[in-house]
């Protein structure tokens, strides 16, 4: 059982909110070390508020982000990455001026020693072989689906202990989501620690160990990932069932 | 027209234009980076001025006789205390005013400008000062009559130039700071989420425009042989025309910019009229801005470093 362990990230009735709303009202969530959590919701939900608070930006009201039991809460952004977290953002946000290996090296940003980014670069080439044909060209130049993969090797590149994706199916075709969704599978079955944030909740709760369900600023539902996708409700409302 | 005239105009224009643009990536990277225009980058110009006399007496008290470590000592000198004072003004007077609205660190780099300017008449006079000659002699191309020449100080000027504008290029294309400094101008959010701390980084930019202004600086006091603390206003302005000339924010663009305004001006003096070179320069400006602001290169300097 994963959840023997001590969880990676626990979140304690986070508030967060920007001037004068509240976006999210006493989220708590836990990740324990090689899970797939994914937190689905609607457009508008919350989902990422909830990931760029990690980062401090918007910093939390109330509440505690625990990464490996150390808060994140009060640390600035550049130092949450230090931690072993790894975020690939809404939008990909890739450097479009750069080329792909630049890119692929800005994850590098993130580690205290560089032993073994050859290695790592070997891998994320593998696990993704039109990168490495690409290597040289302007990141900019790519096409959509390509450049998620290039912001998922990115973040790999930086070796984190916990890798967090925001909706990282938008506005792809469904053959190459299902291609991204066939190698995050790969990446946790070497060990990785994945968040996945998503509106796409088939996708995300076929792949998820466990599953959080957030609704309004609120988690409304929580349970195993194939359960979360037989059941009524969220078939209902995530689904396109009715 | 006079063939000896034109090729003593290039010359001249060539020296000058060198030095135009390493003062305009100073603009042109700090652009880039934060957005603004550091209207005291001048000033950096000028105290490398001082520093140059500063650093050539001294250094001829401690005995270096040879021009040739005069120049580099020299010139490593104002570079480091210039990158100091670059630092130092982008902690005070501009990182604080980060986030509040466009006009805050524009008003604010006047006034460091100013008490720049100040600071130095106060504490160095406001007479004209001067630094001896340290390479005498010149290359000459034509007959007794009829020439034009390059002196050796030119000579030095160039080769010098050249090596600092491909140091800085090669330093912001194939390095880890020169990575962080282009991921930080693309998008300074994302840069941080992957654990660049991007003030250091907009720090180490200041540092190294303040360095290359301060590069400009000493040559061009040798050159001259004398300044006052008010030669950063006119040298500033021309910089920044020649960064707006060639794209604002491109970094090719602020040197080429730099060359192609050293060689309109002194072709201009040259060939119409020398008392009217300035006005000639800063009607280049005003035309620039009303018919292609955007410059020769005018992307960000990120889409072709
Ligand atoms: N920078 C912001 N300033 C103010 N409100 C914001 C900002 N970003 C998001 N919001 C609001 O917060 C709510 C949640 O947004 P978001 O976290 O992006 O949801 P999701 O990712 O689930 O689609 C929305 O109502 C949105 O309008
Ligand atoms: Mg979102």
């Amino acid at each position: 059982m994963k959840q023997n362990q001590p969880a990676l990230l626990q979140v304690q009735d986070l508030v967060v909110g920007y001037r004068n709303t509240e976006v999210l009202h006493g989220v708590s969530l836990e990740v324990f070390p090689s899970e797939i959590v994914t937190l689905i919701g609607c457009n508008g939900a919350g989902k990422t508020t909830f990931l760029k608070s990690i980062y401090g930006a918007p910093r939390p009201r109330s509440g505690k982000i625990l990464f490996r039991g150390e808060d994140l809460g009060r640390l600035p952004t550049h130092q949450v990455a230090k931690q072993g977290l790894s975020l690939v953002p809404e939008g990909r946000r890739i450097f479009p001026g750069m080329s792909v290996l630049e890119n692929l090296k800005m994850g590098l940003s993130a580690r205290a020693q560089l032993e073994g980014s050859e290695a790592d670069l070997v891998w994320i080439f593998e696990l993704f072989p039109r990168l490495k044909e690409r290597s040289s060209q302007r990141a900019g130049t790519l096409s959509g689906g390509e450049q998620q993969m290039l912001a998922i090797g990115r973040s790999l590149m930086a070796r984190p202990s916990l890798l967090l994706l925001d909706e990282p199916s938008l506005g792809l075709a469904p053959l190459i989501v299902r291609a991204i969704f066939e190698t995050l599978k790969q990446v946790a079955a070497e060990g990785m620690t994945i968040f996945l944030v998503e509106q796409n909740a088939n996708q995300a709760l076929r792949l998820a160990d466990r599953a959080y369900v957030l609704t309004n600023g609120r988690i409304s539902l929580s349970g195993v990932g194939l359960e979360l996708l037989a059941d009524p409700e969220v078939q209902r409302a995530y689904l396109g069932g009715h | 027209m006079d063939f000896y005239v034109l090729g003593q105009q290039l010359v001249n224009g060539l020296v000058l234009g060198a030095t135009y643009g390493l003062v305009a990536v100073g603009y042109t990277m700090v652009y880039g980076i934060i957005g603004m225009i550091n209207f005291a980058h001048g000033e950096i110009y000028m105290l490398s001025a001082y520093l140059t006399a500063i650093g050539v007496s001294v250094l001829s008290y401690w005995g270096f006789g040879s021009p040739w470590a005069l120049i580099a000592l020299t010139l490593l000198f104002a570079m480091a205390i210039t990158s100091l004072y670059g630092v130092v003004i982008e902690r005070l007077a501009y990182r604080p005013l980060r986030g509040s609205n466009r006009l805050a660190p524009l008003i604010s780099a006047i006034g460091v400008s100013l008490i720049l300017q100040n600071y130095v008449q106060l504490s160095q006079g406001a007479r004209n000062q001067g630094v001896p000659t340290l390479i005498d002699g010149a290359l000459r191309f034509g007959d007794q009559e009829h020439f034009f020449q390059i002196t050796y100080m030119q000579v030095v000027i160039i080769v010098v130039a050249f090596i600092s504008m491909l140091g800085l290029n090669l330093i912001v294309r194939y390095t880890t700071l020169g990575r962080a400094c282009r991921a930080v101008q693309q998008d300074r959010e994302m840069a941080q989420i992957l654990g660049i701390h991007a003030d250091r980084i907009i720090a180490a930019v200041f540092a190294m425009g303040a360095a290359m202004a301060a590069v400009a600086g000493v040559l061009i006091t040798l050159n001259y042989g004398s300044f006052d603390f008010f030669v950063g206003f006119i040298t500033g302005i021309k910089a920044f025309t020649a960064a707006v000339l060639g794209g604002i924010g491109s970094l090719p663009g602020a040197m080429l910019g730099g060359v192609l305004l050293g060689l309109a001006e002194s072709l201009f003096s040259g060939f119409v009229n020398s008392d009217y070179k300035d006005v000639f320069a800063f009607g280049l400006l005003v035309a620039i801005l009303i018919f292609r602001p955007s410059g020769l290169l005018g992307k960000p300097i990120v889409e072709k470093v």
